[in-house]
């Protein structure tokens, strides 16, 4: 069968690697993707393992990456993707992956840091110069005509004497200069009064360019300062409170030719520093270059090879054949495969012994794998989310690419809104290729990325069911004339003006000759939309239609449960189980089926005053009575009927019954420790106590021999338990096929509640658009629009199309699936090097 | 000059799709106004004495909302062209960045 109708048959094998080419084997079997390793391992704590001393290397390796990548960031630069995916490096070059590393990673170290020392050394020659500078202004001699005009950014504290004054003074003063954080000038200040009042003279200006603080690295407009003190004493304590500050201070020269020698000295220096600190930076970039180039490769290699140790740390290592073994799931289908990368894999390490793969016979339950492509993967996605398919089950996928988008457009058939959403769905269809749309990061943009197939298919659907409905935007499209004619009707009743002046509602009979001619083509007929009564004759219609495609759903459910059985080799369900539950449902609600199909064939507009209720038929059925107003279908209708009901009822206990007595009665001719009996849900494998390998298989042995042993007690307890899972079973098969039948109901609510408000949008929205009967009118039809627009997206569409999709959902999970679908089993996931996630 | 770019690339992305679906349903709307379509009644803004005198009247009412919808999407496509612009600018302007 196809791959997508069941899941794939998985076994499980063994590998025998030997020591030397193992790494290489498991690096091409990686490549290929195509098996799920076992933990033989599972006691031994991860320090304990193999490999361990390797797996840490790895790690090492990876911090240097991480450390090389923090420093690209801090550049400000982007590492690409890797191009080409690389495979995973042999011991000698992981060894020089590992040295260049290192390497790259010290020298990005040095030079760094390097660096930083060099712009450390620039700022503080830069702030010695403004401080000199700015020094300049206090300390030179005064113009010679008027006094000075005061330096406007001066502390409001003048200076007490005029330093030229100082000059002619005995004592010697010194000068202190340095920079200090504006936010402590005050403080500084009122201290420096409080400690050394009167003798010393403190000016403070504002740096003219801001600089880097070396500590938060944000630029601040230092304050220089300039304090000139006489006294030893007074020195020292300002020196003190300099220190408290964390002032940086700077040698301040006395006289004034020092000083312009000091200020061009340091102009040299920060010239030759400057270009010390360009070559530094250039040759940064360089460094930087180089691990841009490398690290995409060697992070997706020491990635692959770290994987390879893990997985090579999972398997058991045989002493006597010094060779490792693993156990796999492998699909039957790609053992070939398997067999082939094992021996690429020996040919590449140079061994001369080969790699081998030997299935194993076990009693678990194998996982599922069903190869899916990019459109059927968004519908098996659905399906896993309930569950994933037990090994081997009829998997629902493929019919729900079908059930599922009409479901959905059963609830949302609206033309115009279909058309939206398939043409939504196409762009991202066909432009799924382009990069700008697959990194997206938005979750919920990738999800309608994910479903872009779904979303295509359920807009096909809703265009059709649209046209089925007639409903455009909510208005209907008169594709064929209306079969409805309101000429005839006015001649025939020869209504008057007096008569249609006191009659606000008029009526189409259909009795009438020529009022009515017939059904239209497709669809509903348009008149509909303009009929008062448009909604009693829809709800009439949509209702028995979701009933009849409920049944029919559940239906199929129950059919598909024959595949289930047939191929588990479990025929005997098939009379004692899918038999009473078709019965069940076709005599119950196959004849309800049958019964508005009836009605809807058989009586016409001229027999619609005494036409039957199909709802009081139905009830009157359950209770075996019978209403003298409500008229037969048919002739016969109550003896049917009984039969129907007797036959359904009979059905209930065979269900509950058949299959625990069926099996009890399988189990008394057996005698003890043969063939032990099949389990119920699940399929089984080849009988054990095949094949035991030197290097044990987990699994194998032990199990084998306690049921033997224990054969006769499980069964006795297990009979119990199957008595009981019948019950539910039926209980619940029974109940559900009565409620579940309603639940399909929510296919009319939904679609009349997407109807009405998609009327209800256009009748409040856009008809203010075509009030205005002037050429003004269509100015204002532009913004109207543009709202209406707006707000069919936001509600119809996002709004509506989740409600319609999350209930075509539950249709699915509960309704259907739980007349045939288990859903208890787990997924292959086979060992694979992941693609590259660049954080 | 002032940069003729004012929409991001979203906005002028979004602008387009307006656009593009208000012109042509618009223009469809107008059509089946003009040929007086009897679904659309609900939608002429009449009167009580529009019913007299024959379906004349109406049939004027319901071909000035047509040409209302016409010039609409006539709007609609100078604003289309207008989004088209703006992406174009925006693309140039990415494409330079780089």
């Amino acid at each position: 069968m196809g791959s997508l109708f069941r899941s794939e048959e998985v076994c499980l094998a063994q590998l025998f690697l030997q020591s030397a080419s193992a790494y290489s084997c498991i690096s091409e079997l990686g490549e290929r993707g195509l098996l799920e390793f076992r933990d033989l391992n599972p006691k031994v704590s991860p320090f304990q393992r193999r490999f361990v001393g390797e797996v840490r290397r790895c790690e090492e390796m990876e911090k240097i990456f991480t450390f090389l990548q923090q420093e690209l960031r801090a550049a400000g630069r982007v590492p690409g993707p890797c191009p080409e995916s690389p495979r995973a490096p042999a011991a000698r070059e992981a060894l020089r992956v590992q040295e260049q590393s290192e390497q790259l990673a010290q020298e990005l170290r040095e030079v760094s840091r390097n660096r930083a020392s060099l712009c450390g050394r620039l700022r503080d020659l830069r702030q010695y110069l403004h401080v000199l500078r700015e020094g300049q202004r206090f300390t030179s001699l005064p113009a010679p005509l008027g006094s000075p005009p005061r330096p406007p950014a001066l502390s409001e504290r003048e200076p007490i004497l005029d330093p030229s004054v100082h000059q002619h003074l005995e004592r010697k003063i010194s000068f202190v200069a340095g920079v200090i954080h504006p936010w402590r000038v005050t403080a500084f200040e009122r201290l420096l009064w409080r400690a050394c009042r009167g003798y010393l003279v403190a000016s403070f200006v504002e740096m003219p360019e801001p600089m880097e603080d070396p500590a938060t690295g944000e630029s601040i407009t230092w304050v220089i300062f300039l304090i000139s003190y006489w006294g030893e004493q007074i020195g020292q304590k300002i020196r003190k409170i300099l220190d408290c500050f964390h002032c940086q201070v700077y040698a301040y020269p006395e006289n004034e030719a020092s000083r312009t020698e000091a200020i061009t000295r340091l102009h040299g220096q920060i010239q030759e520093l400057s270009v010390t600190l360009e070559e530094t930076e250039k040759y940064l970039a360089e460094v930087l270059d180089k691990v841009a180039q490398v690290l995409p490769t060697w992070r997706v290699q020491v990635q692959k090879m770290k994987a390879i140790y893990l997985v090579l740390n999972q398997c058991s290592f045989d002493v006597t054949k010094k060779c490792l073994i693993a156990e796999v799931w492998c699909p039957v289908q790609d053992l070939t495969q398997v067999q082939d990368a094992l021996r690429q894999g020996s040919y590449q390490s140079g061994s001369s012994v080969e790699c081998f793969v030997q299935r194993v016979p076990t009693s678990e339950s194998p996982p599922t794998l069903i190869r899916t492509n990019k459109f059927t993967a968004g519908f098996q996605s659905i399906v896993d989310a309930y569950g994933v398919a037990s090994y081997q089950e009829v998997n629902p996928a493929p019919y729900a690419i079908i059930t599922f988008p009409f479901i959905f457009a059963i609830m949302f058939g609206d033309v115009g809104h279909g058309l939206l959403m398939f043409l939504f769905a196409l762009w991202m269809v066909l432009y799924e290729d382009s990069p700008r749309l697959r990194q997206g990061t938005n979750e919920i943009w990738l999800t309608f990325f994910e479903g872009r197939y779904l979303i295509l298919l359920m807009g096909a659907f809703s265009i059709y069911t649209g046209f089925i409905y007639n409903e455009c935007f909510s208005k209907a499209t008169v594709i064929f004339p209306s079969a409805w004619s309101v000429a005839t009707m006015a001649n025939h009743s020869s209504w008057s003006a007096a008569y249609l002046a006191t009659h606000p509602s008029l009526t189409l009979d259909p009795n009438v000759t020529g009022v009515f001619r017939g059904p239209y083509p497709f669809g509903i007929d348009p008149i509909w939309s303009l009929a008062t009564n448009h909604l009693n004759f829809l709800n009439s219609f949509k209702m028995k239609m979701s009933v009849v495609l409920g049944i029919v759903h559940m239906g199929f459910g129950v059919v598909l449960g024959v595949f289930n059985h047939v191929h588990f080799q479990q025929r005997h369900r098939l009379v004692l189980e899918f038999l009473p539950e078709m019965i069940f449902l076709l005599a119950l609600f196959g004849y309800l089926v049958f019964l508005i199909f009836y009605k809807w064939i058989k009586f016409s507009a001229a027999d619609s005053m005494v036409a039957p209720s199909i709802l009081i038929h139905f009830i009157d059925m359950f209770l075996f009575t019978s209403n003298a107003e409500n008229l037969p279908l048919y002739p016969g209708q109550v003896p049917v009927q009984v039969v129907l009901v007797v036959l359904a009822l009979a059905s209930v206990p065979i269900l509950l019954l058949g299959t625990p007595l069926y099996q009890w009665c399988r189990q008394g001719d057996l005698t003890v420790g043969a063939v032990p009996v099949q389990p119920l849900a699940t399929g089984e494998q080849e009988p054990l106590l095949e094949g035991q390998e030197a290097g044990n298989s987990v699994n194998a042995t032990t199990e084998d021999v306690e049921s033997g042993g224990h054969s006769r007690d499980a069964k006795h307890l297990d009979f119990a338990e199957i008595f009981m899972h019948q019950a539910i079973h039926t209980i619940e098969y029974c109940l559900g096929c009565v409620s579940n039948t309603a639940s399909y109901l929510r296919l009319w609510a939904l679609s009349l509640a997407h109807a009405q408000l998609s009327e209800v949008l256009w009748t409040m929205v856009m008809r203010n658009g075509f009030v205005g009967l002037s050429y003004v009118g269509g100015v204002v039809l532009v913004p109207v629009f543009a709202a209406f627009a707006v707000l069919t997206v936001a509600i119809l569409l996002v709004m509506e199309g989740l409600s319609a999709f999350l209930h075509a959902l539950r249709l699915h999970w509960v309704e259907f699936q739980n007349k045939f679908y288990v859903g208890a089993g787990y997924k292959l996931c086979p060992f694979a090097f992941a693609p590259d996630t660049w954080e | 000059m002032v940069s003729l770019l004012c929409c991001g690339p979203k906005m002028a992305a979004c602008g387009l799709v307006l656009s593009a679906w208000g012109v042509v349903m618009l223009v469809l709307l107008g059509i089946f106004f003009n040929v007086h379509s009897a679904v659309l009644i609900e939608d002429v803004p009449f009167t009580e004495e529009d019913f007299k005198g024959g379906p004349e009247r109406i049939y004027r009412l319901y071909e000035q909302v047509s040409y209302n919808c016409f010039i609409a999407a006539g709007l609609y496509a100078l604003l289309g062209g207008f989004s088209l612009c703006q992406t174009r600018l925006n693309k140039r302007k990415e494409y330079m960045v780089r």
